[in-house]
């Protein structure tokens, strides 16, 4: 636990411990925890002089951040409209019933977490799902079993 | 020595263009060839749809859909300058390219970014050199202005104008940013010019903060691109140490320099106003706009702020005159235009065409037309602030005032195309639930406009609507573009309001005879065998998730349809076209 303030602590003085940089540290804090723990939101704010109230208005109004623990696999369906014109929601659909976790839920074991994001910037291979930072292109549904059956072998 | 480019744009990366590197970089060391070959990781080459992409460099030969299993053959070909070899494409014949300006994307695919001698090498900081050594702001700003350039992230406002109310507005200090927050769902332009020519942003930004006189500049960077913002710190450190950036640049006494902020994954905060409150820390919300971001932005202090594309436009106009930049695209919008070709073409991919050149030559010429036995439809541009054009309007010349005019947007430049497998009304029901999730809630008319829209369209998307919804929705409509507080809200009902004025009949179909001609709204589609096409070759039967199809073999098939989701794998499947949605047809 102390060794984990101390963690949070260096983040922020990394940033000069300026309350401007509120975002960019809650930023460095997920990446390191992959979700935002309130004991760091609290310490974070306390350090930086700003009130809980706006350091939780801005930990709940960018999407990026999450006050739930995640999944140790992160998977991103893109629902952005080159996507959705091509079939993202049956992608989505498949995950959910497979993972029996709905979009924004992470699995009982914390396997997965699935989420749904406006466009990743692959438009041309829609329908695009991000896995960690991996790409697949060209989705369909029946490619869904396929994806979590790699996950599960590279991990055994 | 000749070059070969892998593209490691996000495409090609989705189909395997690392190991295709990878395999190349071996076969090299393997067999020495070094001191012949040079091989490079470019960013987006723009056939994202025939990745992995290969371009040989002297002869523009490209190489396509290369695996790493190819990587041998196609080495053994270049060393011996082979032409004939049939999987060389000349690069400027094909139409996909032929058909192409290139001014924003000049280095893009062509360089390594990670290389600030290679962008250097293609004539890269001589603008920013001439700017500081030979000419004065004002003079900047009068080159900027006289060409006319537009701004490239949606609204199209004079850069050179902007540029000029900053440094006339009154403060101690002044920044200038660059948005690179790219919202709108199906763009990527801004993504591949961060990601494959990142020097270009910085050079334009150094440029125009010596005619505004900023010495602090910001890129702001969407969370989804962990790539471009690596790519971008690599390239800012690299042009410090040229001393490009920093303290003194290029030994003419102006200092400036750039950090990078990434956003948080709010559509909102592309909004320049929302955007400045961002990076100072803030919840992402927009304010009014009878304060002027060019006199009061970030911090309050007077503030420029361009989109990524304009910012890479602006090097060449220093270098080549305002007068070469007017010489392309139309009277009221200089220049070229970048857009993402997604969706239904054969196509797919990044290109940059005059301003002016007509929808159809973008979609049916580098597009290559629809995929195959797909009928066009309607393209979509400016995302959700922007709307559905029909196959009447495919001679229209796209630039900023002809969108507009056909109550689209130019938006930051993506273009999706859509087949008669596409419902408008779904489609506007999308961007509704899009915007009403975005949306941040500050003003009544943009949060409950959107929530009752969306509600409206959910009920005629499950068959539930009446006619009285359609006169309701434009009501809505009126009243967002009218007192919504930022651009959000007043350009939300652009898509509804260009799907109903286009596409009246469909939403007729889906409110009286419950039906969707497209297939897409689950509730009003019914699947059904014509059994007079039908073959009974039983592919349908294999695909079908559900079991829900039977028949003999030989024999009509037929659906069960309590049995039938409604996925629509059969249609796809059906090689003879028997199977029909009720309502695609209009004799039906
Ligand atoms: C809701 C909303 C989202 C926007 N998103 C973007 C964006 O992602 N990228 C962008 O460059 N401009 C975006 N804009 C436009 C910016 O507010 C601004 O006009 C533009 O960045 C100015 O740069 P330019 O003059 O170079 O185009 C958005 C505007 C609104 C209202
Ligand atoms: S129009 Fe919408 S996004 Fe813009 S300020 Fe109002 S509520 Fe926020
Ligand atoms: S719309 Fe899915 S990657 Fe852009």
């Amino acid at each position: 636990m102390k060794a984990d303030f101390k963690v949070v602590d260096r983040i922020i003085e990394s940033y000069g411990c300026k309350k401007n940089s509120l975002i960019q540290i809650l930023q460095d804090v997920q990446e390191k925890y992959n979700y935002l723990p309130r004991k760091f939101v609290e310490r974070v704010a306390r350090k930086l002089g700003v009130s809980l109230s706006k350091a939780y208005a801005v930990a709940t109004f960018y999407k990026a951040f999450s006050l739930n623990p995640r999944g140790e696999n992160l998977i991103r369906v893109c629902m952005g409209t080159a996507c959705h014109i091509k079939g993202a929601p049956e992608v989505v659909e498949e995950f959910s019933k497979i993972l029996k976790i709905k979009p924004g839920e992470t699995t009982e074991d914390l396997k997965y977490s699935l989420e749904t994001v406006n466009c990743v910037g692959a438009c041309a291979m829609a329908p695009v799902v991000v896995v960690n930072n991996e790409y697949y292109g060209n989705m369909t549904p029946g490619k869904v079993r396929d994806i979590l059956k790699k996950k599960e072998t590279r991990k055994g | 020595m000749k070059q070969i480019l892998v593209c490691g744009g996000p495409g090609c990366l989705a189909k395997g263009s690392r190991e295709v590197f990878e395999a190349f970089k071996r076969k090299i060391e393997q067999n020495k060839l070094h001191v012949e070959l040079q091989l490079k990781e470019t960013g987006c080459q723009g056939l994202c749809q025939k990745g992995p992409l290969v371009t040989v460099k002297p002869g523009n030969l490209l190489y396509t859909e290369v695996k790493s299993e190819d990587v041998g053959e196609i080495l053994d070909k270049i060393i011996k300058s082979d032409s004939n070899y049939d999987r060389a494409l000349k690069k400027d014949e094909i139409s996909f390219y032929k058909y192409q300006t290139k001014i924003a994307l000049r280095n893009v695919g062509e360089i390594d970014p990670e290389n600030i001698s290679d962008y250097i090498e293609r004539g890269g900081y001589e603008a920013l050199k001439k700017t500081l050594h030979e000419m004065t702001p004002e003079e900047v700003i009068d080159t900027v202005e006289k060409s006319g350039l537009r701004g490239r992230g949606g609204g199209g406002f004079p850069t050179g104008k902007k540029w000029r109310y900053c440094r006339n507005a009154d403060g101690p200090v002044r920044y200038v940013i660059c948005n690179g927050d790219e919202g709108d769902p199906g763009a990527f332009m801004d993504r591949s010019i961060m990601e494959g020519d990142p020097h270009s942003v910085i050079e334009g930004m150094v440029i125009g903060a010596y005619a505004v006189g900023s010495r602090q500049g910001y890129i702001y960077v969407r969370e989804e691109y962990p790539f471009a913002v690596k790519r971008l710190k690599k390239a800012i450190e690299d042009s410090r140490k040229m001393g490009f950036l920093g303290k003194n640049i290029a030994g003419s006494g102006f200092d400036f320099d750039i950090e990078i902020n990434r956003g948080g994954g709010a559509f909102v905060c592309g909004e320049s106003t929302a955007l400045m409150r961002s990076i100072e820390g803030n919840v992402g919300e927009p304010r009014a706009k009878y304060i002027h971001s060019v006199e009061r932005g970030l911090w309050d202090m007077p503030t420029v702020l361009n989109n990524v594309e304009t910012w890479a436009n602006i090097p060449p106009i220093i270098n080549k005159g305002w007068e070469w930049y007017l010489s392309f695209g139309t009277k009221t919008s200089p220049g070229t235009k970048a857009f993402s070709l997604v969706g239904k073409v054969k196509n797919t991919g990044l290109i940059e065409v005059p301003m002016g050149t007509t929808l159809r030559d973008i979609i049916f010429k580098i597009g290559g037309g629809m995929i195959e036995g797909r009928s066009f439809k309607a393209v979509q541009t400016g995302g959700p602030s922007g709307g559905c054009l029909p196959a009447e309007k495919l001679d229209l010349q796209v630039d900023f005032d002809q969108l507009t005019k056909e109550g689209s947007m130019m938006g930051s430049g993506g273009m999706i195309v859509m087949d008669d497998r596409t419902c408008m009304v779904d489609v506007a029901r999308y961007f509704v639930n899009f915007l009403l999730d975005e949306s941040c809630g500050k003003c009544v008319p943009c949060r409950e406009g959107l929530k009752r829209m969306s509600e409206i369209m959910g009920r005629i998307t499950h068959g539930l609507g009446s006619e009285k919804d359609l006169e309701v929705l434009e009501e809505i409509c009126w009243t967002m573009k009218e007192a919504s507080l930022c651009a959000l809200g007043k350009s939300a009902p652009n898509p509804v309001l260009s799907t109903i004025k286009f596409f009246r009949e469909e939403y007729l179909k889906h409110i009286n005879e419950k039906t969707c001609p497209s297939g897409v709204c689950k509730h009003l589609t019914t699947y059904y065998i014509d059994e007079n096409i039908c073959k009974g070759c039983h592919v349908c039967v294999k695909v079908c998730p559900t079991g829900a199809i039977s028949g003999e073999i030989k024999q009509p098939h037929f659906i069960e349809e309590d049995k039938c989701i409604k996925c629509g794998s059969c249609f796809d499947a059906c090689k003879f076209n028997a199977v029909q949605i009720r309502g695609m047809k209009i004799d039906d």
